[in-house]
């Protein structure tokens, strides 16, 4: 018999720190698969974020740099201009992206930065024990919204793919979830494109992927999986937002 | 017959039993003792059909599954 699947190239053989049932390990391998299908391996520039991912240099064999919390898009940035043969990516969840790295996102992403975002929403700050995000959903509970988030006192949960999409210099934005195997296929298709956007220097490209997180969702995996499609997907709708690859040259 | 196979790495998996809920064939249960983690792994079940449809190794988020077909 032959094998038909097995562990991406690019991924080392090391276990994952994450929680059974994590979305994070799943974009991991994903992100591996498209390196190997592109065979760019040599040419990515990892840029993890703090949060339960700031060990990604343990698992993507690539070349990888930390940066400050949120300022994923600004050490990228640094990386593509002073080698424009690489391909930055910035590895950020929602705390990074949506939170205190909001300015240098937006920013990034209006001066159409040839740099790819790839954006773990799991609605909860993760690492630091499941306080609210700015993308926690309303009535959600969370350990500093016990009563779930109020909209008069806390705001309403935040699109930061929608509002990227508004930004002249953004080319690619998808919102895609790990939660199904035909979800997690349709997850690696819109990170292939989104390295395939900054290979054809046509600007910005974000996917975000909603992400079960079931240890601070208080879950079991396949309740988070469900939890994903059944109430998630409702506040943040999957599909692409915006894509004008299309509409501009490839060179 | 069996038309495939796939073989599970028990130290490295952390039991979260997604692919049990998503194998369209049923041949995927839970093992008789913990790993070495602590863990209460998953097994393939010798006798079980398997179509190397590899729906387990897309949802594994361990990546410890291997899936082999004719």
């Amino acid at each position: 018999m032959k094998k038909v699947y097995s562990r991406p190239k690019s991924l080392k053989k090391a276990t994952f720190h994450y929680c059974p049932g994590c979305g994070h390990s799943i974009v991991h391998r994903l992100l591996c698969e498209v390196f190997d299908e592109l065979k760019i391996q040599d040419r990515v520039i990892g840029i993890p974020p703090p949060g339960c991912s700031v060990f990604a240099y343990n698992y993507l064999d690539v070349d990888m740099a930390e940066s400050a919390h949120g300022r994923g898009a600004a050490v990228a940035t640094g990386i593509k201009r002073a080698c424009p043969e690489a391909l930055p990516f910035t590895y950020q969840g929602d705390g990074d992206i949506a939170a205190i790295g909001t300015a240098e996102t937006i920013h990034a992403a209006n001066r159409g930065e040839k740099i790819t975002s790839i954006f773990i929403n799991n609605a909860v700050y993760g690492m630091t024990g499941g306080q609210m995000a700015p993308t926690t959903l309303l009535e959600q509970t969370t350990t500093t919204s016990p009563y779930g988030r109020d909209a008069a006192l806390e705001g309403y949960p935040i699109k930061l793919s929608e509002m990227l999409a508004l930004v002249k210099g953004a080319a690619y934005i998808e919102r895609v979830a790990v939660n199904s195997p035909a979800n997690i296929k349709k997850a690696k298709k819109a990170i292939k494109k989104a390295f395939q956007t900054q290979i054809d220097d046509l600007g910005y490209s974000l996917v975000e992927i909603l992400s079960p997180c079931p240890t601070n969702w208080k879950m079991s995996p396949i309740e988070s999986w469900k939890w994903v499609d059944e109430v998630m997907s409702k506040e943040y709708p999957l599909g692409v937002i915006k894509d004008i690859t299309g509409e501009k040259d490839a060179d | 017959m069996k038309k495939g196979y796939i073989e599970i790495d028990q130290e490295l998996c952390k039991g979260c039993q997604i692919c049990i809920a998503f194998c369209p064939k049923g041949s995927i249960s839970p093992a008789d003792k913990l790993n070495a983690a602590g863990y209460m792994p998953v097994k393939f079940d010798d006798n079980g059909e398997c179509t190397g449809c590899a729906t387990c190794a897309l949802v594994c988020a361990e990546v410890v599954i291997e899936v082999y077909r004719d």
